[in-house]
């Protein structure tokens, strides 16, 4: 009866203060509990699509040469929160750190079917590496305050390090599960994960409230809804909004910018279109443990290798040269 | 990650050259605007909705509805011993896809959550799906349904079904087709008989039924047994139950995706739309208008993707040292296939403009959602019989065409891939077998050549080649190859004077002639448009007009030869009748 424990453990909540009271006048089992979810997403370069011009000089990633997009796999967990929304109820949540053209990350999470976004930008937290990153994370969620899940992508494209979901997990002291391959069952505050492991699954189980990290094999992603778009399209944070009028008004006093912006931002908060835009200050964060300060990686060394041809090999299209070459990726590491 | 509306440079060039704002804007002008909150704020705003769609679309044909299609194809859907239907899963998962997306209700007002998007954009829509798969057309493309209900069928209906289209819960079918009624709609038996209480149950057989496992079934049935001809059918609808069961799935040459139903209906309850004996001469006939531009934008989508590969497989394939497409016959057919289809779709999205003027006219003027003036209201009156008069010869126009098209493009991308071409481990098999159907269902060929040859003789023809010539062009190019558009009308003309003295039976002999003369003359203006906007198309508008025009002739040749022999000397010419034994 775990529903039960959850709905005294949580009395906040209307449907579980009418669970809860069901329980008690002994009524069969109420309708499921709804969950809140929060989805930590990232704007990412489209590093499938590189060029030359992809890499500065000093070895960091030239981001204006790289289309951005949204991280793969955080469109798998953004998915599976959403899909756990639509049959238990409750509220999905997506939240971004980045600049402001971050914000279209966050969109495309509306478009999708979240029920809120908020975007943390703030330029002291510029060049935040996973520690730093993590830390941030954890205090925007702290912030939000409720929650029941909480879902990452498992890596990012550009970064590769599959660190920043479980370090959120650590600095929120709450239960982690990696790799995500499919929700087994959520019931009361037990959730049930099938996590891939490499050459099979396990299933493990864990009490709620927990970190989830998604795999792109979880699941498919649903589409951009064609309404929530035509609704959604006009959201914006608050920097996009002053970027929009400082262009639309050169002339303008940054007074009379500021009463622009502000009377927009109150257009859109009446029709729930502002993307809460939040800063390190909103969120209680330490300066020190944010942007470069908090970031004690630091980039040793990069190699810039240089791809050539070496000639073409061969392969019979037949059982045996199929074999070989399998054999011949997997032992060069090119495969498996 | 393939997007089929943003890798298309024809759809996109398209949708930028039509007047897409006036479109959004008469799309507009007294919808129930407002009352949803997706509602656009004005043209732009629309506009931009509906290339968002647009995109949505695309991105679902790209990368879920196309990745589905081969095994689709090989492995159909499931008839069950019950008399029901299983989608194969991945057809369930693509209209789940498009539910979640929201596209299917895609034209239906955003007072039952549809998207309010006007013919055009549906037509293109129609194309991208049908690129992904063709067989998937069949399901996205049959909103024409919901459209239907919405036109004729009363509020109660309306409230009741509509909902369910957009958000994607119900699918429908149009259930007209017998086993002694095809072409012959008037011959339709299924019975419809009023009980005691004053309900109607339906009682018969239908047969070739894309989809006729979908829970919403508009039905055809005689409601007045003692009128032998189509003033005595009334339209149905009734909702999927346990009466109505599916006896049989066609094994068909292609579209296999497509479930086509053999129907038992025993006792089924149903509602009339709209009222007695209208159903076919009114509410069916404006159904099979809307599906035959879907046939159109179905072919358009077909032959895009059969381009698509011959033309990549023509630049890989080397043979003597060379891409393929370095041999001037196999150049011929790479480029004799874009051509076309762009000449095609020029018809296609020319005739779904005039759609959307003719329907928003129309549903001004008897919308009664304002009050119209005396002089709007003749005015609007006029331009109603006019586009009606016009598109009632373009609709047949596009189907036609774009459906002969199609074969034509998927056969030569077969041809263009040989041996490849013939087996399964290539798609230009299956883009040729799909493609077959489409100069049959929705009115074959030779029935949409009978429909559009009244337009062609009648005057209707003449005049709108007269407006198109209207457009004067600076480049002395293009308003040369204007002239000979205007030289060609002309010879046309003529001939049409000629049949006209001729027997009825020598004008439907020699139909599809002058038919095809003039949708020649009609799209090499339309490509002269748009070369005003892109220089690329001023030399497909060139090819087209200088390939065709010695066409036209000899088509008007042959017209005015007097020569009626397969009529006049059929038995011999057509041998014996042979035992098939």
């Amino acid at each position: 009866m775990s529903a039960r424990k959850r709905g005294l453990t949580d009395l906040r909540k209307p449907d579980n203060l009418r669970s809860f009271n069901l329980l008690h006048s002994n009524v069969p089992e109420p309708t499921p509990v709804p969950y809140d979810s929060i989805v930590c997403v990232k704007q990412v370069p489209d590093t499938a699509n590189v060029t030359a011009e992809a890499m500065k000089d000093d070895g960091t990633v030239n981001r204006a040469q790289l289309p951005a997009i949204f991280n793969p796999e955080d469109l798998h967990a953004l998915e599976t929160a959403l899909a756990v929304r639509d049959v238990h109820g409750g509220t999905v949540t997506a939240l971004s750190m980045g600049p402001p053209k971050a914000a279209e990350v966050l969109r495309e999470c509306l478009f999708r079917g979240a029920d809120r976004a908020i975007l943390l930008t703030d330029r002291r937290a510029a060049a935040s590496d996973t520690l730093a990153t993590s830390y941030i994370l954890s205090q925007a969620i702290r912030t939000i305050g409720r929650y029941d899940l909480v879902f990452c992508g498992r890596q990012a494209i550009d970064g590769d390090t599959a660190q920043v979901g479980p370090q959120i997990a650590e600095k929120l002291d709450i239960p982690q599960i990696t790799y995500l391959e499919r929700v087994v069952d959520l019931t009361g505050d037990v959730i049930q994960v099938r996590r891939n492991i490499g050459q099979g699954w396990e299933i493990v189980e864990a009490r709620l409230p927990v970190l989830l990290t998604v795999i792109d094999t979880a699941n498919r992603p649903r589409p951009c809804a064609a309404r929530r778009v035509m609704r959604c399209k006009r959201a914006r944070v608050v920097a996009e909004l002053a970027a929009e009028v400082r262009a639309e008004m050169p002339d303008a006093t940054d007074e009379q910018r500021q009463a622009e912006v502000d009377r927009r931002g109150q257009l859109l908060q009446e029709r729930s279109l502002l993307i809460e835009q939040w800063d390190l200050d909103r969120i209680g964060a330490d300066l020190d443990r944010c942007g470069i300060a908090g970031s004690p990686t630091k980039v040793h060394r990069v190699q810039a290798i240089v791809l050539t041809k070496e000639g073409f090999t061969e392969v019979a299209p037949t059982e045996d040269g199929i074999r070989q070459l399998i054999h011949e990726l997997v032992v060069d590491r090119t495969w498996g | 990650m393939a997007n089929f509306f943003l890798d298309n440079r024809d759809i996109r060039f398209l949708f930028d050259h039509v007047n897409m704002a006036e479109l959004a804007r008469i799309q507009e002008l007294d919808a129930e605007n407002g009352q949803a909150d997706y509602a656009p704020t004005d043209e732009a705003d629309t506009v931009d909705n509906y290339r968002r769609v647009l995109e949505i679309v695309g991105q679902v044909a790209g990368d879920v509805i196309a990745p589905n299609a081969e095994q689709v194809d090989e492995e159909g859907n499931t008839l069950n011993d019950n008399g029901t239907v299983t989608y194969h899963p991945l057809v369930q998962q693509n209209l789940d896809t498009m539910g979640q997306a929201d596209l299917m209700g895609f034209t239906l007002p955003r007072k039952y959550g549809g998207l309010n998007c006007p013919n055009l954009v549906y037509t293109m829509a129609t194309e991208i799906v049908s690129r992904a798969d063709a067989s998937f057309m069949n399901m996205f493309g049959l909103q024409g349904i919901a459209e239907t209900v919405n036109a004729f069928a009363n509020d109660e209906i309306k409230d009741e079904v509509l909902p369910r289209f957009a958000s994607g819960e119900v699918t429908g079918a149009m259930v007209l087709t017998e086993p002694d009624a095809g072409s012959d709609l008037q011959a339709v038996r299924l019975r419809a008989e009023q009980n005691g209480d004053g309900n109607w149950v339906l009682n018969g057989v239908k047969r070739f039924i894309t989809n006729g496992c979908g829970e919403i079934l508009l039905t055809l049935a005689r409601s007045e047994p003692d009128i032998a001809d189509g003033r005595g059918l009334s339209l149905f609808i009734s909702e999927r139950d346990e009466t109505i069961r599916v006896r049989h799935l066609e094994e068909k040459h292609g579209i296999h995706g497509s479930p086509t139903c053999e129907l038992v209906y025993d006792n089924t309850p149903a509602r009339l739309v709209g009222e007695r004996q209208r159903g076919l001469i009114t509410y069916v006939l404006a159904l099979m208008n809307g599906a035959r531009v879907g046939i159109a934008a179905q072919s358009l989508g077909i032959a895009e993707a059969a381009y698509r590969l011959g033309r990549t497989y023509a630049h890989t394939r080397q043979q003597f040292g060379v891409p393929i497409e370095k041999m001037p016959a196999v150049a011929e057919m790479v480029t004799n296939m874009q051509v076309d289809i762009e000449a095609a779709r020029a018809l296609a999205y020319h005739t779904s403009w005039i759609c959307d003027h003719e329907n928003n006219n129309l549903r001004v003027l008897e919308g009664g959602r304002r009050e119209l003036g005396d002089e709007e209201k003749k005015q609007r009156k006029q331009l109603s019989r006019g586009y009606k008069r016009l598109n009632s010869m373009l609709t047949p126009m596009s189907k036609y065409y774009c459906s002969e098209m199609c074969i034509e493009v998927a056969n030569a991308a077969v041809q263009v891939l040989g041996g490849s071409g013939y087996i399964k481990d290539y798609a230009a098999q299956r883009y040729l077998r799909d493609s077959r159907i489409t100069t049959i269902y929705e009115g074959t060929s030779q029935l949409q050549v009978v429909a559009a040859i009244r337009g062609v003789t009648s005057g209707t023809f003449e005049q709108f080649a007269g407006e198109l010539e209207q457009k004067s062009y600076d480049d002395p190019a293009l308003a040369e190859l204007k002239e000979k558009l205007v030289a060609a009308k002309q010879i046309i003309l003529e001939t049409i004077q000629f049949v006209k003295t001729q027997s009825s039976a020598y004008v439907d002999l020699h139909a599809r002639r002058l038919v095809d003369s003039a949708i020649a003359v009609i799209v090499g203006h339309l490509l002269l448009d748009q070369a005003t906007a892109c220089d690329r198309k001023k030399v497909v508008a060139r090819r087209f007009i200088t390939s065709r025009l010695p066409e036209i002739k000899k088509n008007c040749e042959i017209v005015r030869s007097g020569d009626a022999m397969p009529i006049d000397e059929y038995e011999l010419l057509a041998g014996p009748v042979p035992s098939l034994d």
